[in-house]
């Protein structure tokens, strides 16, 4: 934890424009040349609530949140007030300053918006300032606002005082803001940013030592959340299809298909319910489109049945689980990795799907894009695991990442020259589900094409097919179907490069193992312990299924204990990795976490400093250290 | 290079064309309605001129899920309730395909009771067949959404108190282009109106009556059938809401008193299909999609921009 690094944390009421204010900042300081990653907490309501955004910025790569933050700006509540009456929607009020401050580091700067808050209504502020080494500034931001604009600019007028107490330059942020918006509005943005930043340089004494780091970019780098990277994926794998319904986290990716799927030419549509959502897909890629649908906890539950439909009759779509907290609606607006057995194992019967859970924006795109690949050359469904925490979290890429060629290959579909040599059984229909094939692929057909009439049923089937209840035919097909997992497995593990992700010396003691959107945080804890002495080295888990048996048990066997961080309350990927490699039982332990923030580097390090000081409980309050087998 | 060589081509089609050489023999009761909505499809499907690999049939579960077994076409048997959205999919993926859904009775208006209100809202370009015969019959004679009130069951022992759907009335307030009714006891009419349900330009549902003589012996099995159209006591425009409204409501009151009217009771033909409105805002593609993935002179990279990605919504 030091303070080479910003970690920018602006807070008020949903509404007050905290989202795209912190997006433009992020991108000025990207810009700048630093990377940086941003962290987005709200409630599940439209006006008020509290709600903030961080931005940590450095001249290094940055991996996570990282712990606490330095620099806090508040700016009120105006949108859980009626201003009229001076009076709160309900009962609550909202206190961006109250609810923060405990995780605001030592020597850190707060500057708050003293038409709209008073620091009377916070117990101890002043002794706590004095404690903490707090830099206090009290700015009139309403009043700037209105002056020169709309009281709505707050937000604007805080940029402009963070500027100033950071000393930086407005280029950035001048261009940012002429890029988003033009005329009045956007004079009276510019009008307001510059008072409150020469005001701040005039005024105030700055007694801080924080300034803002300096790096550089030895190339362009582009702004990109967990959800834009999975929806470039998709665009880029030649997906022109997508049905949905709206469900918070998931309705970002969905929105971003939706806005840019036209202007490729490509269909949107935005159904009645999630049930038909998949089954739009399902109908889409049965006739040949490349086609996707996705949802969060409840809605993909609802999704079961047209998976199933999708294994069965071998249609390859491509499903986004974005999770959210549950059960049922749990914690709309908050992550967890709660529904990794439900996405495993849901629908009736044997599973026989693709499952990716990315750790980063980068890693949601190319993961996309091979579980594109994966589903249409192996007719299969393909999952996508992000969360609300990687959802809206963005982060620098190097632009050039994304300069890939669309892949517009459907897959194992035959042409018309082909289904004409194909076996046909005695009624004249293609066998489009023939028994023997090298990797469980029997190749497909489309509605329309010559020679290519066949029945696609739920129901288990013959070769061209019909429905069939013979139990050898039901052997041979349930086979060739699982048979693609292992096939897909093979090309996993030989053809491309894992998408496991390691970090630390490779001999040491200890192992720490995540899963999905936590491995940065795991990593910068690995970082961490091994400066402090610990010889402790991580995997971070992003192909799920067909499971890395090979890779989990080399980096099982290399260590002494492990312990996988995931946040649910039931160790599912531990309950998953036990079942697949049927060992380590008494090697493994869980760090837990289930409140409804994602995991913190230094949790992370003080639980497993805790575990291998052979502690029964965890020393991060809210987390849970569950034991290893006989323990 | 086209794909789908089959869309479109012209040619003679054989009546036989439509009958699979070796398929099983139904597995339907004796005297099912089923086999009179299998036979005037099969009557239907080459006058309106559509081969059977352009064909694509899309079923839901029950005894009327078992039709696209029994004809040669494409066929896609899903799941209970669930043909629609499959089937309005793979028409906006390729609107070159002649796409029929079908469905039973707990299919269509119970399970997928959802599906059925909003494909028509949208107006899909396609034919809906629901089989309607007051039951549910492969799972052995439960009460169906369509079943009168106070009939009894396994499931419901003492009478339904549920007051039944009324299916023409749902399909014209949920927007429907066309409804009809007809019955696999009056083969003439239900070939005549599943030409025109086919051939018509947006979402066409024909609710068939089809007797169960197994599970719902009490049921009126349709006959006598009035043809609305042939009859000169039923005078209404088949055009006006209204008119077709009220003529639907005496319709689905009639029917458990024994009078079966049938035929068409509503037609549009000037409402838009659903793929016409979204091309009219501009998301639709002109060309079929699924064309596009075989298309050797279609240029992908085109519209690619990474202007988006630091477009943020």
């Amino acid at each position: 934890m030091t303070d080479d690094e910003l970690i920018w944390r602006i807070a008020g009421g949903s509404g007050d424009g905290i989202d795209s204010t912190s997006q433009n900042f992020a991108k000025a300081l990207m810009r700048s040349g630093l990377n940086v990653f941003t962290h987005r907490h709200y409630p599940s309501r439209i006006r008020g609530g509290h709600t903030y955004v961080e931005i940590r910025a450095t001249e290094d790569d940055v991996k996570s949140r990282g712990d606490g933050y330095n620099f806090l700006l508040a700016l009120g509540d105006s949108f859980a007030r009626n201003p009229k009456e001076n009076a709160y929607y309900g009962e609550e009020e909202i206190k961006p300053l109250y609810e923060n401050l405990d995780e605001l580091r030592e020597g850190g700067i707060i500057v708050y918006d003293s038409g709209m808050l008073d620091t009377d209504d916070i117990p101890n502020f002043d002794e706590r300032v004095e404690e903490n080494d707090w830099h206090v500034f009290d700015i009139n931001l309403r009043e700037i606002a209105k002056e020169h604009g709309r009281e709505i600019m707050r937000n604007t007028a805080g940029v402009g005082v963070t500027a100033a107490l950071l000393d930086m330059e407005l280029d950035e942020i001048e261009n940012l803001m002429e890029d988003a918006m033009g005329g009045d509005m956007l004079e009276a943005n510019l009008n307001v940013l510059h008072d409150a930043y020469e005001m701040t340089n005039e005024e105030y004494e700055f007694e801080h030592d924080l300034t803002v780091p300096t790096g550089e970019h030895d190339e362009e780098q582009v702004l990109v959340s967990g959800s834009n990277g999975v929806a470039y994926g998709a665009l880029d794998a030649g997906c022109r299809f997508i049905a949905g319904y709206p469900m918070t986290p998931w309705t970002d990716v969905f929105a971003i298909m939706s806005q840019n799927l036209p202007e490729f030419g490509g269909i949107a549509e935005q159904v009645e319910d999630e049930i038909a959502a998949a089954a739009l897909a399902v109908g889409a890629s049965h006739a040949g489109v490349k086609a996707m649908s996705g949802s969060s906890g409840g809605g993909f539950a609802l999704m079961g049945e047209p998976l199933g439909l999708a294994e069965m009759t071998e249609t390859p779509i491509v499903l986004i689980e974005a999770m959210r907290a549950g059960p049922s609606t749990g914690l709309p607006t908050k992550p967890e990795q709660g529904d990794l057995e439900s996405i495993l194992y849901s629908s009736q019967g044997d599973s026989n799907r693709v499952v990716f859970a990315p750790a980063d924006p980068a890693e949601a795109y190319d993961q996309t894009r091979m579980a594109f690949k994966l589903a249409y050359d192996y007719q299969i469904p393909a999952i996508v695991i992000i969360d609300q925490k990687l959802s809206g979290e963005n982060r620098n890429v190097p632009k050039s990442f994304f300069d890939r060629p669309v892949d517009a290959d459907p897959g194992s579909v035959l042409t018309e020259e082909e289904l004409a040599e194909a076996p046909h059984d005695e009624s004249g229909k293609f066998e489009r589900f023939i028994h023997e094939t090298d990797n469980g692929v029997a190749p497909r057909s489309l509605p329309g094409q010559k020679d290519g009439r066949y029945l696609a049923t739920g129901n288990e089937h013959n070769k061209a097919g019909h429905i069939d209840e013979d139990p050898d035919n039901r052997v041979a097909q349930m086979s060739r179907r699982m048979e693609k997992l292992v096939s897909i497995r093979e090309e996993l593990d030989e053809e491309h490069e894992s998408q496991q992700s390691y970090r630390g010396p490779e001999d040491a003691e200890y192992g720490l193992i995540t899963w999905g959107s936590q491995q940065g945080t795991v990593e910068e804890a690995v970082d961490r312990l091994n400066e402090r002495g610990v010889s402790v080295k991580s995997i971070g888990v992003s192909d799920l299924m067909p499971y890395p048996e090979q890779e989990m048990t080399e980096f099982l066997e290399s260590v002494e204990e492990a312990m996988i961080v995931e946040m649910n309350a039931t160790a599912q990927f531990r309950g998953l990795t036990q079942k697949e490699l049927g060992q380590f039982g008494e090697k493994l332990t869980s760090f837990l976490k289930y409140d409804g923030n994602p995991f913190e580097p230094e949790e992370v390090v003080e639980a497993f400093e805790a575990q291998i000081n052979g502690a029964d409980e965890s020393p991060v309050t809210r987390t849970e250290i569950r034991p290893a087998a006989g323990d | 290079m086209s794909a789908f060589n089959a869309i479109g081509e012209e040619r003679d089609i054989d009546r036989d064309e439509y009958t699979p050489g070796i398929e099983p023999q139904p597995t339907w009761c004796p005297g099912c309605g089923d086999f009179g909505v299998l036979k005037a499809l099969k009557q239907a499907l080459p006058e309106v001129g559509r081969t059977p690999e352009e064909t694509l049939l899309c079923t839901g579960i029950g005894c009327s899920g078992k039709l696209n077994s029994y004809l040669d076409t494409y066929g896609f048997h899903t799941i209970h309730g669930r043909s629609l959205p499959v089937a309005r999919a793979a028409k906006l993926a390729n609107p070159g395909l002649e796409v029929i859904a079908a469905g039973g009775d707990g299919d269509g208006y119970g399970i997928g009771g959802n599906h059925f209100m909003h494909t028509a809202r949208e107006n899909h370009d396609m034919t809906y067949i629901v089989f309607n015969n007051e039951i549910f019959g492969l799972t052995k004679g439960q009460t169906s959404p369509t079943s009168p009130k106070g009939h009894k069951s396994k499931t419901q022992p003492s009478g339904s108190a549920k007051t039944p759907i009324r299916p023409l009335s749902l399909s014209l307030t949920s927007g429907a282009s066309y409804v009809a009714r007809t019955a696999a006891v009056n083969p003439n009419q239900a070939k005549e109106i599943l030409i025109e349900a086919i051939e018509h330009d947006g979402f066409a549902h024909v609710d068939f009556l089809t007797q169960c003589p197994t599970w719902n012996k009490d049921a009126k099995q349709y006959v006598p059938y009035v043809d609305i159209q042939d009859s000169d006591d039923y005078d209404f425009d088949v055009t006006d809401r209204r008119e077709a409204s009220e003529m639907m409501y005496e319709a689905e009151d009639a029917l458990h008193e024994g009078t079966v009217l049938t035929g068409r009771f509503y037609v549009d033909e000037d409402r838009p299909s659903y793929q016409e409105e979204k091309k009219a805002i501009g998301e639709m593609p002109e060309e079929p999609l699924a064309e596009r993935y075989f298309a050797d002179d279609y240029d992908w990279d085109q519209k690619r921009s990474y202007d988006l990605l630091d477009r943020h919504v």
